[in-house]
């Protein structure tokens, strides 16, 4: 039986429908801004003419980009940290959702209130610079990777994907066949759990494509500075800093200030691109992910 | 059925504890050939347990540089003593009152704005018909979860820049003055409100998740009955999701000290200090942009925010058990 929507219902459909459209123009347009800018003439951003679509639409600002050494080296760094994040984390999780997984595993509590303690009492950052320094990992490749390279939250969805992907039938089937437990995990439970691996590549090669924070307290080598380190640095100058870009023609083409402004948009849109095209691969697991990260 | 698979089979069985020593023996035995047996699987346990102890615990330990006058020949273990003098000295610091403050402010300004919105905006949602619809809403406001701070801060920084940023064009058409968004009248707002752009359609997933359990028969009944959608949403929907709501709530008053450390340093500037000051930045500026780098006394400050945080999410879990029955340990 169909129902005919009643005069209020029809109201609520229009406000709801509003409300919506109005919420995402808004989480929206600052993204569409920042890319016209970037793509706009100076004049145009001087005067004050771009609004939404870009005025006068030329690449300058990313020829820029490609010209200048420093900030190549910065894209090259970013690179470099996302993937080797992304490995590392992936394989520390990996390991420990697995085996914890494991029904069979003696002191499995013990092992996951060991995992999740830290996350209740943090160290801080003092006490974890002085480790790392102590490590003499300071202006190092490895100081910006490895602090924070495992999120036990990840390791929660990554075994609770084994525990309902893998059964324990599987196992015993497996070891009736003379498979070990070295065995069973490469030649079976990884080949399954292609998913979540993916997930997890995903999740810390964005982190580690966002961060900047620890290349900030461990590096002071610009050799090292990711993107987001070097957009940082961009952004807190007002003026231009012909050394940050490097490159004599560079410096010339930058003296105008305008052009300094599109660079920024420019650089912001370099650095906010590649996570927006990868996050909605992981779309799908978001539930898992903000229940757990909410309850943390 | 070979022998080992036997063994196997019944050391999974959970056997109730035997009361007398010659039982508790075997057990420990059983135990002993349980562990050796998994001996691989602790193996492949190893690389993460590693990584925790070094950059987890370690750091955990290093809190006790908290008493201690920390040199840093002598390293984290032979440094001096020094009693309670830096916790002393962070509770007789003027900047005390002035920084718990400001952490609390902006958190529970964080918290009673954030919270509700994300809850509206599911509720807005779950009540959609167009499919399509629904999933580019979804789609576009997800985005801004995934961009960086740094970004995040550039775009404030550039688009509400009081010179030459477009949202302060309109504003100064109307009322001939610009507004500064990172002054100290602006800065809360600024953040919190920053932060509803970036996280309010990731935080609506959770209540999704929980509407998606809400009986649709409980709809059409009251539909067939004459209730109109709103009736339907605050006598249906609202109590489904009211056990989540509860437990986010409870929990997300754990973390009343946790503000976003890296989205306030990055916003703070000299004007805006007076209100932008909290713990973490606090402790921060004192190891690392004083002159002569205070570590113990940095680490004093971030141990009592540790205790404080940790007491407020035990408590938070102690209440969500309570009234909403629902834990995490």
């Amino acid at each position: 039986m169909q129902i005919r929507d009643t005069r209020g219902d029809r109201a609520y459909f229009i406000v709801n429908y509003s409300v919506l459209t109005v919420f995402t123009l808004m989480v929206l347009y600052p993204m569409i801004y920042v890319i016209s800018a970037s793509f706009s003439s100076a004049k145009a951003i001087a005067d004050n003419e771009v609004y939404l679509w870009p005025v006068g639409a030329t690449v300058d600002a990313y020829r820029t980009i490609m010209e200048s050494p420093n900030l190549l080296i910065g894209f090259a760094n970013s690179a470099v940290y996302t993937i080797g994040g992304a490995l590392l984390g992936t394989a520390l999780t990996v390991l420990a959702g697995y085996a914890s997984s494991r029904d069979d595993l003696p002191f499995r509590r013990v092992v996951m209130f060991f995992f999740l303690i830290p996350t209740l009492v943090s160290a801080g950052i003092v006490p974890t610079y002085i480790v790392v320094r102590q490590l003499g990992l300071l202006d190092t490749r490895w100081a910006v990777i490895l602090p924070g390279a495992m999120s036990v939250f990840n390791v929660i969805i990554t075994r609770t994907f084994y525990k309902m992907n893998v059964p324990q039938e599987m196992l015993e089937a497996a070891k009736v066949d003379g498979a070990d437990d070295f065995r069973f995990f490469f030649r079976i439970a990884i080949p399954l759990s292609k998913p979540i691996i993916a997930v997890n590549l995903l999740f810390y090669g964005i982190t580690q494509w966002n961060g900047w924070f620890n290349a900030f307290l461990y590096t002071s080598d610009p050799h090292l500075m990711p993107l987001q380190l070097v957009l940082r640095e961009l952004l807190s100058q007002s003026a231009v800093n012909p050394g940050m870009i490097g490159g004599g023609d560079v410096a010339e083409l930058l003296k105008r200030r305008e052009l300094f402004d599109k660079l920024k948009y420019a650089m912001i849109v370099v650095a906010m691109i590649p996570p927006l095209i990868a996050y909605p691969f992981v779309q799908k697991h978001f539930v898992k992910g903000a229940l757990i990260g909410s309850l943390k | 059925m070979t022998d080992t698979d036997m063994t196997t089979t019944t050391l999974n069985v959970e056997k109730p504890e035997a009361p007398s020593t010659e039982g508790n023996q075997r057990a420990s035995r059983r135990l002993g050939l349980r562990m050796r047996r998994s001996w691989q699987l602790y193996v492949l346990l190893l690389p993460p347990l590693i990584f925790s102890i070094i950059f987890l615990y370690w750091p955990m330990y290093g809190l006790i540089l908290a008493f201690k006058n920390y040199n840093i020949t002598l390293g984290i273990t032979g440094s001096p003593w020094a009693g309670t003098k830096y916790i002393t000295q962070f509770f007789h610091s003027y900047l005390f009152w002035p920084v718990i403050k400001n952490t609390l402010v902006l958190n529970i300004y964080a918290l009673l704005a954030l919270f509700p919105l994300p809850i509206v905006l599911a509720l807005l949602l779950n009540s959609l018909r167009s499919q399509r619809f629904k999933k580019t809403v979804q789609l576009i406001t997800y985005a801004p979860y995934f961009i960086s701070t740094v970004v995040l801060v550039g775009m404030i920084l550039m688009l509400f820049s009081p010179t030459t940023g477009v949202v302060n064009r309109p504003i100064t058409a109307l009322s001939g003055s610009p507004v500064d968004f990172l002054s100290a009248e602006a800065f809360r707002h600024t953040y919190v409100w920053s932060g509803a752009w970036q996280t309010l359609g990731y935080s609506a997933i959770i209540f999704l998740a929980a509407l998606a359990g809400v009986d649709p028969e409980l709809h059409e009944a009251a539909r067939v009955d004459g209730a109109s959608i709103l009736r339907r949403i605050w006598h249906i929907d609202l109590p489904g999701i009211l056990p989540v709501t509860i437990t986010l709530l409870i929990l997300n008053m754990g973390q009343l000290l946790n503000s976003g450390f890296e989205k306030v340093l990055l916003l703070q500037n000299p004007n805006n200090l007076s209100v932008s000051q909290v713990l973490d930045t606090y402790s921060f500026q004192i190891a690392f942009q004083s002159q002569i780098p205070q570590y113990s006394y940095a680490t004093a400050i971030g141990l009592f925010k540790s205790v404080i945080s940790l007491i407020l999410i035990l408590l938070a879990n102690w209440l969500a058990r309570r009234v909403a029955k629902q834990s995490l340990f």
